[in-house]
């Protein structure tokens, strides 16, 4: 029988401008190397689900990095401090794409790591997933679950997030991985095919899985929008796309 | 669900938290996704202080309709509070003239 054994633990690392961060990682115990990836968090926060899909990742043979969009809001409760940072009205895009980045920069200066990064976010996280992966050349998949607001009206705008993630669609260095519910309303069916055909006009490189009965954030186990067959099915999706794509 | 429907209005007075009782600086009105009621989405209500650290925070997760019957609550007291206070000034100053 192989030996089984993981590492999870809070760290910190340098996010953007360096500014210290705290993260959660995750790996296989042994020296590797391991594909990494990078989860970005949702909307509700820096929360308990998170801790778990970064644990996920690593027993699936990922070294895995979550790290803490909300730091500079302060320590608390991932609902208290999701709360507060809504309050000031989010966290600004180019500081998002900064503090992963940094993640990123972090798991590749890992003596396990096997040289390929993905970055995988949902709900909001798959949004910032999405623009990060138009910002950067350092990366080599995208997952983006049901990320929304990647269309954005220009009455949506904000000093914060100035510009709608979609128009940086020619910028996508990576392929992406999409998955979405039909019955969800941010992002729309419309919005996502939207979004569909602007990958396609400029030739990107991108898999999109769109379910019949789901609506937003049908991986939530704990939340009544829970599909379990579209879950099952849509984690399956997630592995194929990061074993044809980080494999070292 | 990611919507971006969020109030936020400055409030004068206290809430009591996890540590007791402290002073608000805002109230935060949203219609997003609950942290704890079974809803895909709630109006959500935090009473906040922005002084202070997260846990300063008051919160509820209402249905829609359990919102509406809120704001039709409040608005009711508050008209009830406007025609007391506008008595009480009346009274007030039919006191000075005499």
């Amino acid at each position: 029988m192989a030996y089984e054994g993981m590492i999870a633990e809070r760290i910190s690392i340098n996010g953007d401008k360096n500014e210290p961060i705290s993260a959660y990682a995750a790996r296989p115990l042994g020296p590797g190397p391991f594909p990494g990836i990078v989860l970005i968090h949702h909307l509700p926060g820096w929360d308990e689900w998170y801790r778990e899909a970064t644990r996920k990742f690593a027993h699936h043979g990922y070294a895995a990095i979550s790290h803490n969009l909300y730091h500079r809001a302060g320590e608390g409760k991932a609902d208290d401090v999701a709360a507060k940072v809504r309050a000031e009205g989010g966290v600004p895009d180019a500081q998002v794409i900064g503090d992963t980045e940094g993640a990123v920069a972090w798991l590749r200066a890992q003596p396990y790591h096997n040289g390929k990064v993905g970055v995988f976010g949902t709900c909001s996280g798959g949004r910032h997933t999405f623009l990060h992966a138009c910002h950067t050349k350092n990366i080599d998949a995208a997952l983006d679950l049901w990320g929304g607001r990647v269309v954005m009206g220009k009455d949506e705008l904000t000093e914060k997030q100035p510009t709608a993630p979609i128009e940086f669609t020619k910028n996508l260095s990576c392929p992406l991985l999409g998955l979405f519910g039909n019955d969800d309303r941010a992002p729309s069916p419309e919005q996502v095919d939207q979004h569909e055909a602007e990958l396609k006009k400029h030739g990107k490189a991108y898999e999109f899985h769109r379910y019949d009965d789901a609506g937003h954030g049908f991986f939530y186990y704990d939340r009544p929008m829970y599909r379990v067959e579209q879950a099952l099915d849509g984690w399956q999706k997630v592995f194929s796309f990061l074993q044809k794509h980080l494999a070292a | 669900m990611c919507t971006s429907i969020v109030e936020i209005v400055g409030a004068e007075g206290a809430g009591k938290g996890d540590e007791g009782w402290f002073s608000l600086t805002h109230a935060v009105v949203s219609y997003d996704h609950p942290h704890h009621a079974l809803l895909e989405e709630a109006i959500t209500i935090d009473f906040m202080s922005s002084a202070l650290g997260p846990g300063a925070r008051v919160a509820v997760e209402l249905t829609l309709r359990s919102a509406k019957e809120l704001s039709g609550a409040l608005s009711r007291a508050i008209t009830a509070a406007e025609r007391e206070e506008a008595a009480r000034r009346r009274r007030v100053q039919g006191q000075s003239h005499d």
